[in-house]
């Protein structure tokens, strides 16, 4: 049995009559309002896909441009001890840019209408210990496909959280704050080992073979990212080797830490609804794009925040239209809400803190067995509409 | 340039730039250098031919970057522009020039065609100084090295391009053997490298030039024709390239003659109104079938094939692959198109008559 966003105190009047949590359609739009529903999200999706052309391609040049540039100067910089402050800061901006504007949306295939293969989906690499054709597979069609269903969605929980009350509690998950501390600092290793599936392996499950021909990719990966920020620039700095080294290890950290609490802050705030795998069955297009809403969550903030997210602070436009330039997902934030509103769905939003706040109350919580009280879990919502 | 090429491909310096390489970064500095990639700027564009209510015909002059290895006259480049900045779009051109060395500037001789994109941008936009993205040459169309002593070169419309590359190669090389050169063209206004040909028409040293407009009353391509320009046609090694109805009449005089090469580009073959119709083919594994109307993916696994897929609703673009040729349709919002060599996600793409696929 699976809670879904339907709780009591967003939907007291459920026409379906159908009790929170059950395996029946989701949510509480009827059939025809479903199709009416995601006929209107692919009519935005019509609308902005006709629309790219030149803006678009000048902006994503314009933020590899920048990424470039802080990459360059935080190497630079490294050179000029007193500075190392600053070349860390630069080169941390540089790795976030890189990972999330540039790296996580060309590799949805987001600029593939370019036609430049320095912006192409299938052969873009990034600056991230997971090769980019497994990230693929595990984020674009695994999470993207199957958002929220649990037994099918690894990234609810990367397979080391318990993120959801239907994952059974077993002792193991005392250790849930911890595990989440250690993934936030190792992100790019747990994105790197997401594939492998390690707790599979461990339950036996699967079998270390399935394995084989993932291992070869992520060694080479692996190999050219240590070679580069933990020997070859340090070394070409000479003396400064040990604080160079220092500085790059620094800002994989920072963007290991940014990049997982913005990516848990778009699925684990209180609210976020998740699927049981038989409500999923046979879904139709409409339904997708209900489960798509109610399984993200934004985070509220101005221009510059948006771009270091990657505009993944628009997660619920970015799911709904994963393929589309995250530029434009502002724009379309307006009309969804504007559908959320007339369908009356809730539409998660709130700022950084707040969503960190549930994040981590959702995952300290867990720690412990029991079911959460339905209000506390829900609460959220309304305040979040509020202040979307 | 040795050394700063060899620093430029050194292993270090890639392991420096890793993930992205070392061409991402020096592109932001200056279009013109690279490691790898070649590209070149727009030296020179000449209009050829400008027939009133005809597309016109201009040469385009490059200068490549030093990456270019140069290439064998008869060869093809794909070039690739940038429309409004913003889509790149590539297309296949013959060289004209004579053959090339590394880093050697060359010209690439077009038509724009009405329908073409990157035709009608280089024709028609391209000024000195435009960027535009180049493959290495490719083909085998090419003149021996060591090129016989009699040779026949047979072209139509702007299929003289590569003959024309391998008669101003043959020119710069001395060639002191006999070359009989063959072109069909609509009128004498139409005729490209007008002036150059008639200097080399005069100028003798063995080549004769045969300018001839069939609609006009000459004589058109035949087994008599030929036999009388080249007694004993059939075994002189002959290079031909120019549209299908040529093609097919140069295939009739040589009937299986080893001597025969050939190049010709196929013109696409127009979509009928019914989806269901026409073939496809996955060119990569031989597979092929009657158009079902289905999605390209659901096609390739009717025929067995197992090409990689994911999410099977246009999402996750795991699917994306190579359409040579033919037209597709989305079959989420209906949009049907018929660039050719272009990325499609093959989950959502049915084919809309004949169809190939790299798969």
């Amino acid at each position: 049995m699976t809670t879904t966003l339907n709780a009591p105190s967003t939907t007291p009047d459920d026409p379906t009559g159908a009790p929170a949590g059950t395996a029946t359609t989701p949510g509480r739009l009827t059939p025809e309002q479903l199709e009416t529903f995601g006929e209107e999200m692919d009519a935005i999706r019509q609308r902005v896909l006709a629309d790219l052309g030149e803006a678009d391609a000048a902006y994503i040049r314009n933020v590899v441009k920048a990424q470039r540039a802080f990459e360059v100067a935080g190497r630079a910089l490294f050179y000029l001890p007193p500075t190392w402050p600053l070349a860390v800061a630069s080169l941390s901006v540089s790795k976030i840019l890189d990972n999330m504007e540039i790296g996580h949306n060309v590799m949805h295939g987001q600029y593939d209408w370019m036609g430049d293969p320095g912006l192409n989906s299938r052969m873009y690499e990034w600056d991230n210990v997971c090769p980019s054709e497994q990230w693929k597979n595990s984020h674009n069609y695994i999470h993207h496909t199957y958002t929220n269903i649990l037994g099918k969605d690894r990234d609810i929980g990367y397979g080391v959280l318990r993120m959801d009350e239907d994952q059974p509690w077993h002792p193991y998950y005392l250790g849930n704050p911890l595990y989440a501390f250690l993934l936030m600092v190792f992100f790019e290793w747990g994105v790197a080992m997401h594939d492998l599936e390690v707790e599979n392996l461990v339950a036996g499950k699967r079998k270390v073979s399935e394995n084989k021909a993932l291992h070869a990719g992520i060694m080479r990966k692996v190999r050219r990212q240590a070679v580069k920020d933990y020997l070859l620039f340090p070394a070409l700095t000479g003396p400064l080797f040990p604080l160079t080294f220092a500085g790059n290890a620094t800002a994989n950290l920072v963007r290991n830490v940014w990049a997982f609490n913005i990516i848990f802050c778009g699925h684990f705030p209180a609210g976020v609804a998740t699927f049981s795998q038989e409500e999923c069955e046979d879904e139709s297009r409409g339904q997708w794009y209900f489960r798509q809403l109610l399984g993200s969550a934004n985070i509220t903030g101005g221009k510059l925040f948006h771009l270091m997210t990657g505009n993944l602070s628009h997660q619920i436009e970015h799911h709904l239209f994963p393929d589309l330039p995250a530029r434009r997902y502002p724009e379309i934030a307006e009309e969804v809400q504007e559908i959320c509103e007339r369908y009356e769905l809730p539409y998660n939003t709130g700022p950084l803190g707040k969503q960190l706040f549930s994040v981590a109350r959702k995952i300290c919580r867990l720690a412990l067995p029991g079911r959460p009280s339905a209000a506390a879990d829900t609460a959220p919502v309304p305040e979040a509409a509020e202040a979307a | 340039m040795g050394i700063a090429t060899s620093v430029l491909r050194s292993r270090t310096l890639a392991a420096l730039t890793s993930p992205h390489g070392v061409d991402r970064y020096l592109e932001l500095v200056n279009p013109m250098w690279a490691a790898h990639e070649v590209r070149a700027r727009v030296v020179d564009v000449h209009r050829e031919v400008d027939v009133p209510g005809h597309p016109p015909v201009a040469t385009i002059t490059l200068q490549p970057t030093s990456t270019w290895r140069g290439h064998r006259a008869g060869q093809h480049v794909q070039v690739g522009v940038e429309v409004d900045g913003a889509r790149r779009t590539t297309r296949v051109f013959t060289i004209s020039s004579p053959d090339s060395r590394p880093g050697d500037r060359f010209t690439i001789t077009l038509r724009a065609n009405p329908d073409g994109v990157v035709s009608r941008h280089l024709v028609e936009q391209a000024r000195p100084g435009t960027t535009v993205h180049l493959s290495q040459a490719q083909g085998e169309f090419v003149l021996p090295d060591a090129v016989p002593e009699r040779i026949l070169l047979v072209s139509g419309g702007s299929g003289i391009t590569p003959v024309m590359s391998m008669l101003r190669s043959l020119q710069r090389r001395t060639h002191r053997g006999h070359v009989t050169f063959l072109h069909y063209a609509q009128s004498p206004e139409h005729q490209i490298f007008a002036t150059e040909l008639d200097e080399i028409r005069r100028s003798g040293h063995g080549i004769d030039v045969r300018l001839l407009h069939p609609e006009l009353g000459d004589p058109a391509l035949s087994p008599a024709y030929l036999e009388r320009l080249v007694p004993g046609y059939r075994d002189v090694p002959t290079w031909a390239c120019g549209p299908a109805p040529l093609i097919e009449a140069v295939q009739r005089c040589y009937d299986d003659s080893p001597a025969l090469r050939l190049e010709y580009f196929k013109p696409p073959r127009a979509a009928g109104s019914d989806a269901a119709e026409g073939d496809v083919v996955f060119s990569r594994s031989g597979a092929s079938g009657a158009n079902t109307g289905d999605t390209l993916l659901d096609q390739a696994e009717a025929l067995g094939l197992q090409p990689e897929s994911g999410c099977r609703m246009g999402i996750c673009f795991s699917c994306v692959s190579r359409k040579s040729e033919g037209t597709v349709r989305n079959v989420l919002t209906g949009e049907q198109s018929s660039l050719p060599d272009e990325d499609i996600r093959i989950c959502v793409s049915a084919p809309v008559g004949d169809c190939t696929v790299d798969l």
